[in-house]
């Protein structure tokens, strides 16, 4: 085939130091290749550096790239401005941010077929429509007109896309196109893009950090690692036989394993138990009918898409967010409602890890002082006896004792999330509710928090409320798992409950939407079907949440009436018209 | 520390060094000036009135014949020291106040932010004038006028600050540890607000030195036989059609420190990157 | 073709607007307190002063009743509100005369020199905040922010004096007194005018270049400048099209409080070149203890600034469509 991107000894740098070197590789026409790695490792430098742009403080400092027959890198910037958003063209990782806040969408679609005079306005319109239509964008007629604060994530996605291939270009560089969108969203967008570049001929170069999405999309695959290629070749050899060390962490790291835990000693009383909660914002009802508990020692997974209220349920139980309703019992004890009634020792018991552990360490203070601080807080221990006891901690976290003086803003993301967690492994908690904690870091360092958890429950005996959106991670760590769907409590069950066909709608979507890490598993997801048609939903009842998305709804019953809940055969307890939920025999 | 200062001025850029030399020229003048004066500041000494630079009146001389430069060194302590105090007495009340109202209840921070926004609506030299005309220009009540003008402005940054520091996760981990608001006040939110808030007390200074200046300049400040730079400026008024160094230099001497901390502000390192809430 | 984001522009907007406008005037109302306070903290009273320390008791209280100075300070406040409502703020002892025609004759000279000024440094301004944030960190940046930081920490009267050395003394080009003579031509009034105008706008001109500057090197770091020069758009188009209709709100934010500056901080400008304006008035009526005059002359300056404040939000909900529709 013939070659239409090729790239040779490119290297790039920042000041004195170099983030891109040495990369080498070449694309055939109409070829997709993925640049994937950690963070850092130099993704969106190359895939900028393809268009001959270099970040304020970055500069291309050598090699040469050649898109047909332009080399782009001897172009001036007349020719750059020529070649960008005509012949090549960007999508970029945060729609929302990508956007000019203040400009129609239309307008912003359209600016490249004007700008570089490929047609006249009202062809253009023409043509966008007829992308957003083929992008499976809802309303493409008047989508144009909206601002971009008026459309989802998803959406804007589209969009971007719709507004890179306007002018045909014969390169397309998507850059994590997909990374802050929702599971069941992605597998949508990321189809949607596939069929599009395909429709338009075009080369394209795929930047992921996530491998599984990869699969689905990309013939090769260049593995990066702090600015240098470690690996470079077909997809199905990379990802079925990975030559080099770092590809093969990376695998591992992309399907953690579930540690080998017992079984936790199942005592009479539940550490925590939840019943019948509710919860808002001033008037704004986010959590719904709350129903949990979780046994000493045990690990309860709370799973559910941004804004589903997984943290706002992080909240309630450490008494920040006193709920409307229900009750929350600790240790067979009713634990009182808000912050101001709670006693140290009902503090102490329970502590919380949040999700961004650069903001969750005071970056005035040192190290030793963040894990001092609930020692001589709760246990009253100062002096040689706290220090001590820090080195302990760091020990148990896996830390050099020596980091106890250093300020926390020199650490690596994962050095500070475990120091986040000794802080609160330091009040001896006996439940540790940890919010996203594996979500802001790479796959390998995530990973690796991830067994530190493992090991951590075992040896001291602690229960874990996890948080994350990600499937793959919860069922890693917890024993139950809970899912979450707009504030509501849409199903609760045994871990294994969930391996079973007969689930909730909406655990349905989620679990399906996961891709898995090999090439063709987007072609074999057929799409799911439309939701069926219902009636008006009745004003004023307490309706199905998931019911706008849902393939399985019931007309008559899901617009009309309250879902109860039923024991699925696998054991779990599903919110549902439905008493199998998304199983087949119930189609 | 001091290898740490060392560093700290190495890292300033070319007008940066130009400002830190100018403060700290100032600084040492309002403290040892007077006793660098060559002459009594209230001595008939010239023999001629609005005389220009000479060797023995090294900035000339003053409408009634006093030598400017010994009037220079001896005003210099009024505009820096009553300045220093006023600036240091608003950014401290308003940092304090703004503390105070970010871990206080929903009812009192309303009542104390409404308020703070009313006094931010009056002009500030409108609002000074109107105190000063009732309380008068005393130095003490100057003191007071000048940081009661200023704090307003100081609370309004100190406390957006607070509250966005408020909202960070660190401060929710110290609440859910069970921690009081006094110690998430002071130990977790105010290290914190210290580096922009010195950016602020250099501006506030300023605005201080200027309004105090301005003042004394209206005839509405310090008061004779007191003299700040400003006095100086408008008792030689009369010298301005003989281009009299009597009346350019007291008025440059007070653009060079105000010029020279507004250099050094600029200067600081991490400046705006640090509000930003970037690393 | 008018999609469902147009509807109601007006609509949507006008409640933010209103809201503005209530809150503003609260504002107003909690300022007229503040100042209505301060002023009856000073000691003794008008007709006390009016009448001198010979006066016999009986000739003061006659005159306190007839100014109403007898009456619980809650009804004196509301009456002299009323009054500032309804355009009789009182009387002035110090100038025996109404209030009222006292600011008649000043308040057209401070809004002459205001809008010259700002005509002057409102586009002067905007080229160099411009200029600047497209040139960010170059030597073209370095040099204007050295000297727009050095220009806002100039003292007026520097700046004053060193006009009338340069344009008056040497080069006997400009009249170094403001005086405008009734009949003047508009020519012989901006002659007059040259030096106020030049040295309040060094000022002004500085203040606004640097909130300029900021504002658009805020959008400038936004990733959708970014995006705009990748699809090929030339950088200075980008600042134009993308980024000033994004930067447009806090710009008028600061040219609002730079303006007000105009009129009330002209205080020093207007006593060293003896122009008859508001500031210059109120700086009399503080060296007499003319407190009628002082407080209607402060709420005109508060007036001026809420005013300006809520005509830069309005400009901020406009240009914003998160603002104006959701
Ligand atoms: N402080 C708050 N005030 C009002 N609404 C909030 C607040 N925090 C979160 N929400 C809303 O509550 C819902 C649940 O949020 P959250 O618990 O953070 O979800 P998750 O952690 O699952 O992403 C969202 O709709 C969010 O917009
Ligand atoms: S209740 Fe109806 S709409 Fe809701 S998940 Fe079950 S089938 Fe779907
Ligand atoms: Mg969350």
């Amino acid at each position: 085939m013939q070659t239409h991107v090729e790239v040779r000894d490119l290297c790039v740098t920042a000041g004195a130091h170099t983030i891109v070197a040495d990369v080498d590789f070449s694309i055939p026409r109409g070829g997709v290749l993925a640049l994937i790695g950690e963070s850092g490792s130099g993704k969106t430098t190359i895939a900028m550096a393809l268009m001959g742009y270099a970040r304020l403080g970055c500069r291309i400092a050598g090699g040469s790239v050649r898109v047909g027959d332009t080399d782009v890198l001897a172009l001036d910037e007349d020719g750059l401005a020529a070649l960008r958003g005509d012949r090549v063209s960007y999508i970029a990782q945060s729609a929302a941010a990508s956007f000019n806040p203040s400009r129609r969408i239309m307008d912003q679609v359209v600016e490249p077929a004007l700008i570089h005079g490929r047609m006249d306005r009202a062809a253009a319109e023409k043509k966008a429509v007829a992308l957003f239509r083929s992008l499976a964008l809802p309303y493409p007629d008047t989508i144009g007109e909206r601002y971009p604060h008026q459309l989802s994530g998803g959406q804007l996605q589209r969009l971007m896309a719709a507004m890179a291939l306007i002018t045909g270009p014969e390169l397309v560089i998507l850059d994590e196109p997909t990374t802050a969108l929702d599971v069941t969203t992605q597998i949508e967008v990321l189809r949607a893009f596939k069929q599009a570049v395909r429709e338009q001929g075009a080369t394209a170069v795929y930047v992921s950090h996530d491998l599984a999405v990869v699969a689905q999309m990309a013939d090769a695959i260049v593995v990066l690692n702090k600015g240098r290629i470690r690996e470079n070749g077909r997809a199905v050899q990379v990802l079925q036989q990975p030559e080099d060390e770092y590809t093969r962490t990376l695998m591992a790291a992309a399907r953690p394993e579930r540690a080998a835990v017992d079984a936790p000693k199942v005592t009479a009383a539940p550490l925590l138990e939840i019943k019948g909660m509710c919860a808002s914002y001033g008037t704004t009802p986010i959590l719904r009918d709350i129903n949990l508990t979780i046994a000493r020692g045990a690990t309860l997974g709370v799973i559910g898409e941004s804004g589903s209220g997984k943290s706002t349920l992080a909240r309630v139980i450490a008494g920040m967010l006193p709920p409307s309703t229900g009750a929350i019992s600790f240790d067979g004890a009713r634990l009182p409602p808000s912050l101001s009634m709670r006693d140290k020792e009902q503090f102490r018991r329970i502590q919380l890890v949040f999700q961004n552990a650069d903001t969750a360490l005071n970056p005035a203070h040192c190290v030793g002082e963040i894990i001092g601080r609930p020692l001589a807080f709760y246990h009253g221990l100062k002096g040689p006896a706290a220090a001590k006891r820090v080195a302990e901690l760091l020990d148990l976290i896996k830390l050099p004792a020596s980091l106890a003086d250093r300020p926390c803003g020199g650490l690596s993301g994962g050095q500070k999330q475990r120091i986040n967690l000794a802080r609160a492994l330091a009040a001896k908690p006996d439940l540790i509710m940890c919010d996203e904690v594996t979500s802001a870091l790479d796959t390998v360092v995530g990973a690796a928090i991830l067994d530190l958890l493992a090991e951590l429950k075992r040896e001291l005996g602690l229960a874990y409320l996890f948080i994350s959106h990600d499937i793959g991670t919860v069922r890693a760590i917890a024993d139950d798992i809970m899912v979450l769907y707009a504030g509501t409590q849409v199903e609760t069950g045994r871990r294994q409950g969930y391996d079973g066909v007969a689930r909730h709608p909406y655990t349905d979507l989620l679990i399906g939407s996961v891709p898995e890490l090999r090439s063709g598993w987007l072609e074999e997801q057929g799409t799911r079907p439309a939701p069926p048609v219902i009636g008006q939903p009745k004003d004023g009842a307490d309706l199905c949440r998931f019911l706008p998305r849902c393939s399985w709804r019931i007309c008559g019953t899901c617009e009309e009436f309250t879902p109860p809940r039923h024991v699925t055969p696998g054991g779990n307890i599903i919110l549902c018209h439905r008493p199998e939920g998304a199983s087949e025999g119930a189609s | 520390m001091t290898n740490a200062i060392r560093s700290w001025v190495k890292a300033l850029s070319g007008s940066g060094l130009i400002g830190l030399a100018l403060v700290v020229f100032w600084l040492l003048i309002a403290i040892i000036g007077p006793f660098l004066a060559p002459y009594d500041p209230g001595a008939f000494v010239a023999h001629d009135v609005f005389a220009s630079f000479t060797g023995a009146h090294l900035l000339g001389s003053d409408y009634l014949g006093r030598d400017v430069l010994s009037r220079l060194l001896s005003g210099a302590r009024y505009s820096v020291g009553l300045a220093l105090a006023a600036a240091l007495l608003a950014s401290t009340a308003g940092i304090a106040l703004a503390l105070l109202t970010a871990v206080s209840p929903r009812w009192l921070d309303e009542g104390v932010s409404r308020f703070m926004d009313t006094l931010i609506s009056i002009p500030s030299k409108i609002f000074s004038l109107v105190l000063v005309a009732v309380v008068g220009s005393s130095l003490p009540l100057l003191l007071l006028v000048a940081s009661i003008t200023y704090m307003p402005g100081s609370f309004r940054i100190a406390r957006s600050l607070a509250v966005n520091l408020a909202q960070m996760d660190y401060v929710q981990v110290a609440r859910c540890r069970g921690e009081g608001a006094a110690y998430i006040a002071i130990r977790e939110i105010l290290p914190n607000m210290i580096h922009p808030m010195l950016a602020d007390f250099g501006l506030r200074f300023v605005f201080i030195v200027l309004l105090l200046s301005g003042l004394s300049f209206l005839g509405l400040g310090v008061q004779p036989p007191d003299a700040d730079l400003g006095s100086l400026v408008r008792e030689n008024i009369s010298g301005l059609g003989e281009a009299a160094p009597a009346i350019l230099m007291p008025a440059i001497a007070i653009a060079t420190l105000t010029v020279g901390v507004n250099l050094l502000i600029d200067a600081l390192p991490g400046r705006g990157r640090r509000m930003a809430g970037k690393e | 073709m008018a999609g469902p984001a147009t509807r109601g522009l007006l609509a949507t907007a006008l409640p933010l607007i209103g809201k503005r406008i209530a809150s503003g005037m609260l504002t107003l109302l909690l300022v007229s307190l503040v100042v209505f306070f301060i002023a009856q903290l000073l000691p003794g009273d008008a007709a006390q002063e009016m009448l001198g320390q010979a006066a016999t008791a009986d000739a003061v209280a006659a005159l306190r009743e007839k100014f109403g100075l007898d009456r619980p300070a809650p009804e004196r406040y509301v009456r002299w509100l009323v009054g500032m409502v309804t355009g009789d703020p009182g009387y002035s002892l110090v100038a025996n005369m109404a209030v009222s025609d006292v600011i008649a004759a000043r308040l057209p000279n401070s809004l002459l020199l205001a809008a010259l000024s700002a005509l002057v440094s409102v586009p002067v301004a905007l080229t160099i905040g411009i200029l600047s944030a497209m040139h960010r960190d170059a030597r073209l940046d370095r040099g204007l922010n050295v000297a727009t930081l050095s220009m806002v920490a100039l003292p007026e009267f520097l700046v004053a004096t060193l006009a009338v050395l340069v344009f008056s003394v040497q080069l006997r080009w400009l009249p170094s007194i403001a005086l405008i003579p009734p009949d003047a031509s508009p020519w012989l009034i901006l002659r007059s005018l040259a030096m106020p105008i030049l040295t309040l706008s060094v000022i002004v001109i500085a203040q606004m270049a640097r909130m300029t500057r900021a504002a658009i090197i805020q959008q400038l770091s936004q990733p959708y400048v970014e995006m705009a020069l990748l699809k090929g758009i030339k950088p200075a188009r980008v600042v134009l099209t993308h980024v000033l209709p994004n930067a447009i709100g806090p710009i008028v934010n600061a040219m609002a409080l730079s303006l007000s500056y105009l009129l009330g901080g002209a205080i020093i400008v207007e006593t060293i070149f003896n122009y008859p304006g508001l500031a210059s008035l109120m700086v009399n009526a503080v060296t007499s203890r003319d407190m009628p005059l002082l407080q209607a002359c402060a709420m005109i300056f508060c007036t001026a600034y809420l005013l300006l404040v809520l005509i830069a939000d309005t400009v901020a909900i406009l240009a914003n469509p998160r603002l104006r529709n959701r």
